[in-house]
């Protein structure tokens, strides 16, 4: 495995270019500007909101400071209130170069559109030459997600996920689970897997938080194809996902933008705190992937059951297919079929292991299906949270 | 929680107990109505297609009990549920929040498509 070495000691396994836009006024720029290198690692990100936002803001900043990430442009209107200074301020101290344009400044859409393209192609000439150091699985930080459920998911594809989470965290990787609104009746068994029984607490209050959260809106984390596909409760769907958790101890709690400090299992708190203010929590899947990333995540595990094609800007997604019939339709999109896992093809450690080759390969030159297919999705709404409390991270 | 893949002798080998608490098995492979299964040691006859993925009664349920799969509760049966019988939204409901479906009226326009 090889990385590149960043000035905070992380190492990213990309060297990637991002273009974010700072308002929706700005995307077409930004899309516009990427578009002759779309096949060159060269990913757009941004916020489409005119209003201010702390956790937009604080996204923005770790997306934008990920290791993956090796130089950074920023798309501004000119008028919206997002602070695009103190972001570039931030990406600078990094130690990653980084140029803003203005479109109202620059002279309008053309303008703007040339002045994008000529920094992208001096910066990709120049982050050719950039050196890769050697790079241990202990130095990876991998997210979880699971997208288009059905009852296959947590037979197989979770359960594989999750014994690849177990092998990576015995190597010293920090592994990241998420989506407290489907853990819901999952609470009580998963708060016995807390290194403390404060954590515990935190981890039930959570998914207490999550539930109250959905209640409010109507509408559990669950959508019309998981029910066709043979969930038919939350808790079903719950029981499954949890899965993806493997059996480690849990070792802390996090939210959207927290890096984990050290090696092991988190739990990534998705669920805004207060009163229903913006929505749903998250609005579809690549919201939650754009979190597991701000909280660092070189890679992510998406398995996926109805069939998702999703990947993401910055950090490569590795598909993982729960059901076989959908794995014969859509092979050209997954890159592992934990289905045969049902018809006896293969055992849960086996797919286990195969998940885990791949994760470490992606670090070797290797690239999933979704990066090969040029998906680079990417969304980022409105939210608002408090700092986690003490009882969170127990071992820092 | 085991999610060890069992294979009980007393099933039809397309069934899948997932532990040995749970009241439903699951469908490993796409089920015809009109097909006979053996549950728990009984002859059933399967009345309506099953998918992959989706449930089916291990023994009788009555309206109102626990429905258990890996082992823990996924929810309540809102009707009696007969040993081999489909289980799932139309006799199983959630004990926290409603599941959405596409209802009646959205799945005529997919009739009409």
């Amino acid at each position: 495995m090889r990385g590149y070495l960043r000035s905070d000691g992380r190492k990213g396994i990309r060297n990637t270019v991002v273009i974010g836009y700072l308002v929706e006024c700005a995307h077409h720029v930004a899309r516009e500007v990427a578009i002759p290198f779309r096949d060159q690692d060269v990913h757009v990100i941004g916020f489409p909101g005119c209003y201010p936002n702390s956790y937009a803001e604080t996204m923005m900043e770790r997306l934008c400071t990920h290791p993956n990430v090796g130089a950074v442009l920023l798309v501004s209107l000119g008028c919206e209130s997002f602070n695009k200074y103190k972001l570039a301020h931030i990406v600078r101290q990094s130690g990653r170069p980084v140029h803003t344009i203005v479109i109202q400044a620059a002279g309008g859409t053309r303008k703007s559109i040339a002045e994008g393209q000529a920094f992208i192609a001096e910066q990709k000439a120049l982050l050719e030459l950039v050196d890769t150091v050697p790079m241990d699985a202990s130095e990876l930080i991998i997210g979880t997600v699971c997208g288009g459920s059905d009852g296959t998911s947590g037979i197989t594809g979770n359960p594989a996920a999750g014994r690849a989470f177990d092998m990576l965290v015995e190597a010293g990787a920090a592994c990241i689970f998420e989506e407290t609104g489907e853990l819901i009746g999952c609470e009580h068994i998963m708060a016995e897997r807390a290194i403390t029984p404060e954590l515990g607490v935190e981890l039930e209050a959570s998914v207490a938080k999550a539930a109250k959260y959905y209640a409010t809106l109507g509408y559990g984390s669950f959508a019309a194809g998981n029910a066709e596909g043979g969930l038919s409760t939350i808790e079903e769907k719950s029981m499954g996902a949890y899965a993806k958790s493997g059996a480690s101890p849990i070792c802390g709690l996090i939210k959207p933008g927290d890096i984990p400090p050290r090696g092991g299992l988190y739990l990534l708190d998705v669920v805004p705190d207060g009163e229903v203010r913006f929505g749903f929590p998250n609005i579809n899947d690549n919201a939650e992937i754009a979190e597991l990333i701000a909280c660092g995540s070189h890679v992510v595990l998406f398995v996926t059951g109805r069939g998702s094609v999703v990947g993401s800007a910055i950090s490569p997604v590795v598909k993982i297919c729960a059901n076989p019939e959908t794995f014969r339709r859509m092979e050209d999109d997954m890159d592992v079929n934990a289905g045969r896992i049902l018809d006896g093809g293969a055992t849960l450690d086996e797919v286990g292991e195969e998940i885990r080759d791949i994760v470490l390969g992606l670090a070797a030159g290797g690239r999933t299906k979704s990066e090969e297919l040029m998906h680079q999705e990417f969304v980022l709404t409105y939210k608002s949270f408090t700092p986690i409390g003490p009882s969170c991270l127990p071992s820092a | 929680m085991a999610h060890i893949v069992v294979h009980d002798a007393g099933y039809d080998p397309r069934l899948l107990l997932l532990d040995a608490r749970d009241n439903v098995l699951v469908a490993k492979a796409r089920l015809l109505a009109g097909e006979t299964l053996e549950i728990s040691g009984r002859r059933v006859a399967v009345s309506v297609d099953i998918p992959l993925g989706h449930k089916l009664a291990r023994h009788d349920i009555a309206a109102g009990t626990k429905v258990l799969k890996y082992g823990a509760p996924i929810g309540s049966a809102t009707a009696a549920i007969a040993a081999g019988e489909h289980a799932h939204t139309h006799n199983i409901k959630s004990d926290y929040t409603p599941t959405y479906s596409l209802s009646g009226e959205d799945e005529r326009y997919r009739e009409a498509n």
